[in-house]
């Protein structure tokens, strides 16, 4: 059998250098690339407010949209429509550049870390050999744009909520980072076709470093759903204290790109779970391993979606913490428990106690 | 030592508050608590203690128990009830007697606060479970409780 997705690429990729100059094909070639992006972005985005929305009723006992469509499936899209026909309304007394260009910020940070993940063998924008360090840089861009809205509004709500942001941030940046460290630390590599490839043959790598990568993971989960600022870390956007929060005056268009923004990055801790520690695209056991025509993205997004349940799971469970416990949690129990991690993870490879 | 035992206390109570709410989830398929209401109006069921509107039960003989005693009527802190009535000659006794004309009720003032219904001795008026009471003319609100004909039922007084 032939991979069906991969010829298509490939058909495409002849009949362009076929019809115009090479240099003109290249560039036609990554607009067509960034146009998939774009679309496949708007397109988890708007289906994962679905799956939030659908997942807090269960949770609930309740039912969740079900008029617009079978199941409601195309609430969220009749919603964009409706943000997209409002208007874009800039208060008096904002700075009205750096309003405009915040929602850019959080938006594109989160478009170029979606580049680089690979969702199957062949279906990777940008297989880049650091790849871990460059979606750990990027995924922070998003922070400027929250704080620069939040600063830009001249609102106090929006200012509080963008300082809780930064602080919160710059705190678990660490412990992402850390926990990180210890899993390319066991996969030897910063590429992430590389870190697929080494599991491959040894096994997912949550199952090759035991105790100290279930730490790890463990670490990176709350540390990457604070890092998305969701419950029960949702201090930035506390309804409760602080309207919105960041995006109090934010509407139409521009707010709905840090909602989108949201899930994305939730999309995106996500990935970087599903890439570092249970193989990627990869099949559970290789069931699938020798057949060829099998959509290998399709593992990968199952694997995803049981993240992103897991991350919906902890909202919809915790009460929100506060500032001072917030803080209490990353430098006074994550963090000396991520330094430990790592030093017992560097003595679990030089031991060669890995499985 | 009370840090290692409060991050097993803290993974324990956070496990606790998972499975709770992971329960939820799962049975949330069985039964959710969403009455989709205008879809199941047929068979929408008010529960018992719902207060729909104020009502005067009659039986077969189109009878009532209301003596008249307007204790309702002074419960009302706003007016919502007020009585007709007369004194007339009973036929059995051929006494005197009071006896109601109109038990008049304003659903468009009444707060449904159910003074009344604790007030009246006799338990002539209560509360029915229906709902859907806006209408388009105001004056619609304004209803007689008594069914035209009826008498009070005889020994309610004694």
């Amino acid at each position: 059998m032939m991979n069906i997705p991969l010829n298509i690429v490939s058909t495409v990729h002849d009949w362009l250098f076929s019809i115009m100059p090479e240099g003109v094909a290249t560039v036609t070639e990554w607009i067509i690339v960034a146009a998939l992006y774009l679309a496949l972005f708007a397109v988890i985005g708007l289906y994962l407010v679905l799956l939030e929305r659908k997942v807090a009723a269960w949770f609930q006992l309740r039912l969740g949209p079900n008029r617009v469509g079978p199941w409601g499936i195309f609430q969220t899209i009749a919603d964009a429509l409706k943000l997209v026909s409002k208007e874009i309304y800039n208060p008096a007394r904002v700075d009205g550049f750096l309003f405009k260009i915040a929602p850019y910020f959080v938006i594109v940070g989160a478009l170029i870390s979606m580049s680089v993940f690979p969702f199957s063998k062949q279906f990777q924008a940008f297989d880049i050999n650091i790849g871990i360090f460059f979606l750990f840089s990027v995924s922070s861009i998003g922070v400027i744009g929250i704080l620069l809205g939040g600063w830009a509004s001249n609102n106090k709500f929006a200012l509080i909520g963008a300082m809780r942001s930064g602080l919160q941030t710059i705190s678990y940046e660490l412990s992402v980072g850390l926990s990180l460290l210890t899993m390319v630390l066991l996969a030897g590599s910063l590429q992430l076709s590389e870190i697929i490839e080494v599991q491959r043959t040894g096994g997912w790598l949550i199952l090759q470093g035991h105790i100290p990568a279930i730490i790890a993971f463990m670490i990176f989960m709350i540390a990457g759903t604070a890092e998305t600022n969701r419950a029960p870390f949702d201090l930035v956007e506390a309804e409760s204290e602080l309207g919105a929060g960041f995006h109090t005056e934010y509407s139409g268009m521009q707010f709905a790109y840090f909602f989108l923004a949201e899930f994305i990055n939730m999309f995106i801790i996500s990935s970087i779970a599903v890439v570092l520690f249970f193989g990627g695209w990869l099949s559970p056991f290789g069931i699938t391993e020798g057949i060829t025509w099998f959509p290998e993205f399709l593992w990968f997004f199952i694997k995803v979606l049981i993240i992103i349940f897991l991350m919906m799971w902890f909202r919809w469970t915790f009460p929100r913490l506060r500032v001072d416990q917030l803080l209490t949690l990353e430098w006074k129990y994550l963090l000396p428990l991520n330094l430990v991690n790592l030093v017992i993870m560097a003595v679990v490879i030089w031991l060669n106690w890995t499985f | 030592m009370s840090y290692f035992s409060d991050i097993y206390n803290g993974i324990k109570t956070l496990l606790t508050g998972m499975s709770v709410t992971g329960g939820y989830f799962i049975r949330a398929r069985k039964g959710s608590i969403t009455q989709q209401y205008p879809d199941n109006r047929d068979t929408l069921k008010m529960f018992d203690r719902f207060r729909g509107e104020v009502v005067m039960p009659h039986d077969d003989h189109n009878e009532h128990h209301c003596t008249g005693c307007q204790k309702c009527e002074i419960a009302c802190p706003n007016g919502s009830i007020e009585i007709v009535w007369d004194r007339q000659v009973d036929p059995e006794t051929g006494k005197k007697k009071k006896m109601i004309d109109k038990h008049i009720y304003h659903l468009s003032m009444c707060t449904m606060c159910g003074l009344c219904i604790e007030a009246c001795p006799t338990d002539a008026i209560v509360w029915a479970q229906n709902y859907e009471n806006s209408v388009y003319d105001r004056a619609l609100l304004t209803k007689v409780l008594n069914q035209p004909g009826s008498k009070v039922k005889a020994g309610i007084e004694d």
